[in-house]
């Protein structure tokens, strides 16, 4: 059981603020199912160019709901200006603090505002210069690492994971988290990175065995969480180990879209067929 | 909370320890302190006492007294079988078992594939079942052990772990179950089964926490996981918990004389109360329906997190778990349920109710009353929930909130 505070406790049995905005000015949503907690936030300025309402629906943990509330009630009054300098530090601190492991709904919460305020400006929901993506699992980009972790002053790949779920999948990513705080705080490693046990090896597979196994993978491990964000998966040939798919829709809101969808599928075909599979993606 | 009716339906992860099970262990803390190992009477008569403990656990297994070790818990029962099977044949370096095991056995092979072990994670369809003819051909000439659930305990869906056991044979290898949540439960009558070794917890069956059981059928190769004194005819050192012993011993003798209870009016208040559950809409139950345990139910409460739901059950005093990523411990929802196929929508929404003897049917009722409310707040407050009514509202027999 976590250890939430009690204003924590209060913004999630009593949250301010659910809905949407209709005529919103500015809309920001985050995360998706698949990541399992998200958040759509909507807000409206009044005369002067002040948040004059804000409203959120999140679906998420008991954390991500007080986070989500707690941000509409801090941002109303303020400028744009004012809103942008926000951080997820005072979304945790504004509840009295959050369960370390929990650090990341404040981060959705902040995440969502730039969205919303982006989405305000007429700017795409991520900056142009979003980076690379260092945790395929949860569509993390050394941006964002690099963001969180100067806002936080978060030296380790634990409380990264903490903080936005970066390495907290299947953990491949680990070593590369490291090697991003490493250059961001100019260290050398001071701790051993963990690493994980190396997968079972798998039986070679006959042709028609790693085609079927393919077909059953994409069918059972992809396609349900593309459609849970109204997407969708074909595939189209495979060559060896190359898989050719052909995706449709996209995870709308995941830090990393089309990018990371083809390294989603990847890890998930090197996980239950084959560690030598390749794909790529055609264009329909 | 307190004061307030507390509604306990979370008997997978421990159970209440039985009124009459703590009233034989007490003793045990007092007056018969002896050592059972000692030559004096003192501590003789408190060995002849966990012999009788070893007994009782024999007769709910069908097995003999001689074939029961008593341990620490579930955990450490199946260490000792894992790591004996490959220490007491050096040649053989594989483990077959499933992805769908407990910690206590997935993450141990884990560590064991870290050593270089080779292990082939079996996997299961949809609804939770093992493919027999996977398993059969897993099995290889250097296959120390093949390692099987006999029931899950997220979804409690029962394996056909004695015909696993007889493909084991046919091929001289060497069959593991962790039985911690199907002893009690399901019929077990070891004599006629070709299962080498059986893991089982006390706490799961209404003894205390802190004592469990491997079974070692006769004739298995075994080398002792905890290594020392004699105890426990060799095969696993250190001085007897004895209190926990009795304790144990106690909570076979009634979960034998109880399992027809468990398989008739627990099964059918988990019947009444997954019922309830399904009116709501857009629920779904994990595993299949067919082939599970008489109490345990996991139901998915689709585009809601099972961390929240659990949070307001709790306030209304009600105990249950769930496989969603927030409760898991991890960032992901349940490897069993991943494992299943079972769609984010709804692994995310997954709460396990699991009963015992000691459940009403007012505690259904206390369920089935607030349980709609807190979906429908909740889902109310998911940004999914709407999209999901817009892709919905032309479906015949849909009602408008």
């Amino acid at each position: 059981m976590w250890e939430y505070t009690d204003k924590v406790k209060k913004y999630f049995t009593e949250p301010v603020n659910v809905g949407e905005i209709p005529d919103a000015d500015g809309v920001g949503e985050v995360g998706s199912l698949a990541c399992g907690d998200a958040l759509k936030l909507t807000f409206k300025l009044d005369e002067q160019g002040r948040i004059a309402d804000a409203k959120f629906q999140t679906f998420g943990c008991a954390s991500a709901i007080a986070s989500s509330s707690a941000l509409t009630e801090m941002v109303k009054g303020m400028t744009l200006e004012e809103a942008e300098k926000l951080t997820n530090k005072d979304i945790a601190e504004f509840l009295g603090g959050l369960p370390k492991e929990k650090m990341h709904c404040s981060v959705m919460g902040e995440e969502a505002l730039q969205a919303a305020i982006r989405n305000y400006k007429g700017l795409e929901p991520l900056p142009s210069e979003e980076g690379e993506v260092v945790c395929q699992c949860f569509g993390v980009t050394d941006k964002e690492i690099e963001k969180v972790a100067l806002n936080n002053d978060l030296h380790t790949v634990e409380e990264i994971t903490n903080f936005t779920k970066a390495g907290g999948g299947c953990g491949e990513c680990q070593d590369k988290i490291q090697a991003v705080l490493d250059r961001l705080w100019d260290t050398a490693p001071q701790q051993p990175v963990e690493v994980k046990p190396p997968a079972a090896k798998k039986k070679k597979l006959t042709n028609i065995q790693k085609m079927k196994l393919i077909e059953e993978t994409l069918e059972r491990e992809v396609r349900p969480a593309l459609k849970a964000d109204g997407g969708d998966i074909e595939l189209i040939d495979i060559d060896g180990d190359k898989v050719l798919v052909s995706l449709r829709g996209r995870c709308s809101s995941c830090a990393a879209s089309q990018a990371t969808l083809g390294q989603f599928v990847q890890s998930k075909l090197r996980e239950f067929v084959s560690e030598d599979l390749v794909v790529e993606e055609v264009k329909p | 909370m307190s004061g307030e009716r507390v509604v306990y339906m979370d008997n997978n992860a421990t159970t209440q320890a039985a009124p009459e099970v703590v009233a034989a262990m007490l003793p045990f803390f007092g007056e018969y302190y002896g050592n059972p190992s000692s030559m004096h009477n003192f501590g003789g008569q408190v060995g002849a006492k966990v012999d009788t403990a070893r007994g009782q656990v024999a007769q709910l297994l069908g097995a003999s007294p001689e074939e029961i070790v008593f341990t620490s818990c579930g955990t450490e029962s199946d260490n000792t079988a894992l790591n004996s099977a490959l220490a007491s044949q050096p040649g053989k370096r594989h483990i077959v078992t499933t992805r769908v095991e407990h910690p206590a056995v997935l993450n141990t092979c884990q560590g064991l594939a870290a050593q270089g072990y080779e292990i082939t994670f079996l996997k299961v369809d949809r609804q939770g079942n093992l493919d027999l003819e996977a398993v059969a051909e897993a099995i290889r000439e250097d296959t120390a052990l093949v390692s099987v659930m006999w029931a899950n305990n997220e979804t409690g869906v029962i394996f056909p772990v004695p015909e696993i056991a007889e493909i084991c044979a046919a091929k001289g290898v060497l069959f593991h179950t962790d039985a911690v949540q199907a002893v009690g439960k399901v019929p077990i009558d070891l004599d006629n089964t070709a299962i080498s070794m059986l893991a089982l917890s006390g706490h799961k069956l209404h003894a205390p926490k802190g004592v469990g059981v491997l079974y070692i059928k006769k004739g298995t190769p075994f080398v002792p996981f905890i290594k020392g004194g004699h105890q426990e005819h060799g095969r696993r050192a250190g001085t007897e918990n004895v209190p926990y012993i009795i304790g144990m011993g106690k909570a076979a003798e009634l979960a034998r004389t109880r399992m027809d209870e468990e398989n008739t009016k627990v099964k059918a208040l988990r019947d009444r109360l997954e019922t309830g559950l399904l009116e709501i809409e857009a629920t779904m139950v994990n595993g299949d329906p067919d082939r599970r345990l008489p109490n345990t139910t996991s139901v998915s409460f689709e585009y809601v997190e099972g961390e929240s739901i659990l949070l307001h059950l709790s306030s209304q005093g009600i105990c249950a778990s769930s496989g969603s990523a927030c409760t898991s411990g991890s960032l992901e929802p349940s490897h069993v349920l991943r494992a299943m196929g079972v769609p984010f929508t709804a692994a995310h929404g997954s709460i396990r109710f699991s009963l015992s003897v000691y459940n009403t049917e007012a505690d259904v009722d206390h369920i089935l009353a607030n349980m709609p409310g807190i979906i429908e707040r909740l889902r109310a407050m998911s940004p999914f929930w709407a999209k999901y009514q817009k892709t919905q509202c032309n479906t015949p027999g849909y009602v408008e909130p």
